[in-house]
Order: structure tokens, then C-alpha cells, then sequence
């Protein structure tokens, strides 16, 4: 296990990358979906922000 | 202002007489922008202006040494002549869309490419040849040799038309945006960049003795594609920001 | 305007029912699915062949692994560029809403796809070759693919009649498109020209058939993550631009409806 996070040493970039890589996917669904939520709730007229 | 000569766009709809209204309207444009311009010269001297400022600051950011302004020579004076040519672009278009030339401009039957093509002349009359003038001045300040200075005379002559042509395609895309001036940057600098590469790399292959024809035949072949196609391309973005 | 009774005559099936963004939702709403699970399926087969049976590269070691992302991401940067380009020539020729729509919900993506390229391959680049940017034709152009992403995003943001902004960006969109392999090629000839850099950057590793493999699972994985993504985000789009059409009861009934 340790020699796969190792990576024959070139660990830091190889999980670098696909960290990177991962973070910016993550990123990218989060954003589309909480989009969508909001367009959704916006054409059926609900708020959720919360001020009364 | 000069109006269109009136009998002229009732010949225009048919056959020849339509390329000759596109180049009564090519001829029409440029005496106009050409007549604007050059009664606001102020301006223009701003212009030029911007560009020996920007110029003379690159050896105070770095050593006067010799060997490294020679270097930096070509770099310096053709990004600096991209920047310029930024920062005049708004002048082709925004003036006229404030008092509504721009909409009379569309609406004529003189084909818009041409009406554009002139302006984007006018404007390369006024803002790009003096840089290309200037340029060998400035290149002096850098201690580039003479053979170095007519390449990149050369290049510039070529390069600074395709700049406003190109230029003219954001300005058009952008008109009447907020923020439009550092947006136009964004958009067309990518657009520069085989430009930039080509006008300062004909220097660079020319020290190094590979010879300036390549670089040059391909500004020139890049500039011959862009006078054919930006024009319409402009014409088509004037479109799409009028209606 | 296309009428939308128009039916082909061998097939009698009326596609240009689809055209109207109201009509499209649905079917947005029911495809994104059976592109978004084969996505995360392909990715984990692509990632298993990548890490686990793919052999360790002689030269670059294990740091040749972030090919598995990195060429694929690239690969996706131009495809959806290309894809947005042909979007925007439908919405310019026929004048369509929704093919406008589909090219402003590719863009993000194609920029997300440009930066995971950008990124892995910096981070690539230092192991392999003793730099994080080596000024290299495919890099440097690939940076430029990104600004011309956010040239899109930024026009977009910028004009606020959203007709308009469709044509401005379907027009900028064309334009780039044209020029992207112009600036690829003078970008290389800049290259060859200034080859005596320090850095001299060889191509991927010799392909054995298992790392070839994988990077094409991944590329189909990265693919149909797009589409997906895309179909969602048109789906978000389509909402917030018919909100003000006369459709919206329509709207409402399927944004309420239509299950996540």
C-alpha cells in the first residue's frame, strides 16, 4: 500500500495531479447541480434563502 | 458629417454596380474615419505616445545592457505595439454607435464588410503606420543594427494592419459592453499571437541566419487572409451588437 | 424558423421537434443518466488498468501514471471546443435557441478540461523532463485554448440581452476555431526556431498495449462525463432563460415533475 502512495517516488506529483484533477471534477458537478437547484426553484417560485 | 452619395445606393442592388458601391463605400468610410481621426489629433498623439512610454520602460525594469536590449529589442517593440493597438481599438467603433452612425451605416445598402473595411483603413492609417514609422526610432534606443531594424520595420508594416483588422472583430463583438476595453484584450490577444511570434521571430531567425523571408511571406499570407475574411467577419459581430 | 411540424420522409420522425428548448428538457433530463453512470464506471475501469495492470514505465518511472489524465483532458479540451464550434455554427445558420444553449453549457466544461490538462501536465513535466513549463508547442497552445474558454465564459457574462450574447459568442466561438490551428502551428514553428532551450521535450512514453488502453478508457470516461455535465447544465440554462416565455406553466409542471 505504502509503495503505491510512494509511487517509486514520484508520489508527490502523481497525487498532485490527480488531486488536482479530482478536486476540479468534484468542483464542477457540485456547481452544475446546486445551478440546476437554483433554476429549478426559481421557475417554481420557491425560496430558499432563508430571509423571512 | 458627409452623407452617402445619394444616387449611388439606388444603382447599388444591381450586378456590377454592386461591387462598385463596395468600393465608393470603402472609399466613403476611409475619407470619413480618415477626416474624424485626423481632427482629433490629440488623441492620436496620446496614442502614439502610449507606445514610446511603454517602450522606454523595459530597459529601466531591466539593466541597459547591451547585449540584453538587442535581444529584447523585437519582443519589446512588437508587444508593445499589440498593447497600442488595444488600446486604440475602441476608437473604430464606439463613437459612432453614441450618435448613431453606426445604425445609419448598417441600414445603408453599401454592403457593411466594405463600410468596415474602410474604417478599419482609417484606422490602421492613423494609429498602426505611425508605430510603424516610429519603430526604427525606437529601435535605435535598443542598439539593434540596421539590418535587424528593416526586418523589423518590415514585419511591423505587415503585422500592424492584421492587428486592426483583427482588433476590429473584437471591438465589433464588444460594443457597447461594460468593461469592453480589458474584455477586447482577453479576447483578441490569443488572436495576436501567431503575429507576435511571426513579426518578432523574423528578427530572431534573421540573427541567427536562418533568413527573415519565412516569418515575413507568412505575416504576409496571414495578412492577405485576414484582409479577405475580417472585414466580414466585423461586419457580421456589427450586426449581431445593433440588433 | 423552423416549422415544427417538419418531418423527414423516409422515417416520418419529426427532430426538429427537439429544437424548441421546452421540447428538449425531457429528454436532457432523461439522457443525462446513461452517460453520467457509464462515466464513473469507465473511469474506474480506466484508473484499475492505469494503476494496477498497467506495467511500470523504463524511463519516466511511476510518474508516467499521469498520462491516465492528463491526455484524456487535453483530448476532451479540443473535442468540446470543436463540439461548441459546431453548436455555434448551427445557432448562426438556422438561428436556433437551443443549439446556442448547448454551446454556452459546453463551455465550462471545455475550460475545466483545458486546466486539468494544464495542470497535469506542469505536473508531469517536472519529474519527466526537470521543468513545471517547458514553453512546448502542445503546452503553450493548450494555454492559449484556456484563454480562449474564458474569452467565451467572459463575452457571455458581459452582454446582458441574451440573443445577443448567443450570436457574439457563436460568432467569437467560429473565430477562435479558425485560428486554433494557426496558433498551434506558429506556436510550433516558435519551437523549432528556439530549440536550443535546455528542455527537450520527447513525446508520451512507448505505448504498451495495457497503458494504451487505459488512456483510451479514460478518454471515453472523460467523454461521456462531458456530455453529461453538458445536459445538465443546458437543462439549468434552458430554466433560467424560458422562465419569462409564455411556456412557463409547461416549464414549471416538468422542472416539478421531472425527477433528479
Amino acid at each position: 500500500m505504502t509503495d503505491f502512495l510512494h509511487m517509486g517516488g514520484y508520489g508527490f506529483y502523481v497525487w498532485s495531479a490527480y488531486g488536482g484533477a479530482v478536486l476540479a471534477v468534484v468542483a464542477e458537478i457540485v456547481a452544475v447541480k446546486r445551478r440546476l437547484r437554483a433554476a429549478r426553484d426559481a421557475t417554481r417560485g420557491i425560496d430558499r434563502s432563508g430571509v423571512t | 458629417m458627409k452623407r452617402l452619395p445619394a444616387i449611388l445606393p439606388i444603382l447599388a442592388t444591381q450586378g456590377t454596380a454592386r461591387d462598385f458601391a463596395a468600393w465608393a463605400g470603402i472609399g466613403w468610410a476611409l475619407q470619413r474615419d480618415l477626416g474624424l481621426a485626423l481632427r482629433s489629433r490629440m488623441e492620436l498623439a496620446v496614442h502614439l505616445s502610449f507606445y514610446v512610454i511603454v517602450v522606454s520602460l523595459f530597459p529601466l525594469a531591466a539593466t541597459p545592457d547591451r547585449g540584453l536590449l538587442a535581444a529584447m529589442a523585437p519582443a519589446v517593440l512588437w508587444v508593445a505595439a499589440l498593447l497600442a493597438s488595444l488600446l486604440s481599438l475602441p476608437r473604430l467603433f464606439a463613437a459612432d454607435l453614441l450618435d448613431g452612425t453606426l445604425e445609419q451605416i448598417a441600414l445603408s445598402p453599401y454592403p457593411l464588410a466594405a463600410l468596415v473595411s474602410g474604417k478599419i483603413a482609417a484606422h490602421w492609417l492613423t494609429t498602426g503606420l505611425p508605430i510603424v514609422l516610429l519603430a526604427p526610432l525606437l529601435a535605435l534606443q535598443y542598439e539593434l543594427d540596421s539590418e535587424a531594424i528593416t526586418v523589423l520595420s518590415a514585419g511591423l508594416l505587415l503585422g500592424t494592419p492584421i492587428l486592426s483588422l483583427l482588433g476590429a472583430i473584437g471591438a465589433a463583438l464588444t460594443l457597447g459592453v461594460r468593461g469592453a476595453g480589458s474584455l477586447v484584450a482577453l479576447l483578441i490577444l490569443p488572436l495576436y499571437v501567431p503575429v507576435l511570434i511571426f513579426g518578432a521571430g523574423a528578427v530572431d531567425a534573421m540573427r541567427v541566419g536562418l533568413g527573415a523571408a519565412a516569418n515575413l511571406s507568412l505575416l504576409g499570407a496571414g495578412l492577405l487572409i485576414a484582409i479577405v475574411g475580417a472585414p466580414f467577419a466585423a461586419a457580421a459581430a456589427v450586426r449581431i451588437a445593433l440588433d | 424558423m423552423r416549422d415544427s411540424t417538419l418531418r423527414t420522409k423516409s422515417h416520418n420522425v419529426n427532430w426538429f421537434r427537439y429544437s424548441s428548448p421546452v421540447s428538449f428538457y425531457p429528454l436532457a433530463s432523461a439522457l443525462a443518466p446513461w452517460f453520467a453512470v457509464p462515466a464513473a464506471l469507465l473511469a474506474f475501469a480506466g484508473l484499475y488498468i492505469g494503476f494496477v495492470l498497467a506495467p511500470t514505465d523504463a524511463q519516466q518511472g511511476e510518474a508516467y501514471r499521469i498520462i491516465f489524465v492528463h491526455v484524456p483532458a487535453a483530448w476532451m479540451s479540443l473535442l468540446i471546443y470543436l463540439a461548441m464550434a459546431f453548436w455555434s455554427a448551427l445557432a448562426l445558420g438556422f438561428n436556433t435557441r437551443l443549439s446556442a444553449m448547448m454551446a454556452q453549457a459546453l463551455a465550462p466544461t471545455g475550460a475545466l478540461m483545458t486546466f486539468v490538462a494544464l495542470w497535469t501536465g506542469a505536473l508531469w513535466g517536472r519529474p519527466t523532463w526537470g521543468t513545471y513549463w517547458a514553453w512546448d508547442a502542445r503546452m503553450t497552445s493548450e494555454l492559449i485554448l484556456l484563454f480562449l474558454y474564458l474569452g467565451v465564459i467572459a463575452l457571455r457574462q458581459a452582454i446582458d440581452d441574451p440573443r445577443r450574447a448567443d450570436r457574439a459568442c457563436a460568432l467569437l466561438t467560429l473565430v477562435g476555431a479558425i485560428n486554433v490551428p494557426i496558433i498551434y502551428f506558429s506556436v510550433q514553428w516558435w519551437n523549432t526556431l528556439h530549440q536550443g532551450a535546455s528542455v527537450s521535450v520527447t513525446s508520451a512514453p512507448r505505448m504498451a498495449t495495457l497503458m494504451l488502453s487505459g488512456m483510451l478508457v479514460m478518454a471515453l470516461a472523460a467523454w461521456c462525463y462531458s456530455i453529461a455535465v453538458a445536459l445538465v447544465r443546458v437543462r439549468s440554462i434552458i430554466l433560467e432563460r424560458e422562465n419569462n416565455a409564455t411556456e412557463s406553466p409547461q416549464l414549471r409542471g416538468m422542472a416539478t415533475r421531472v425527477a433528479q
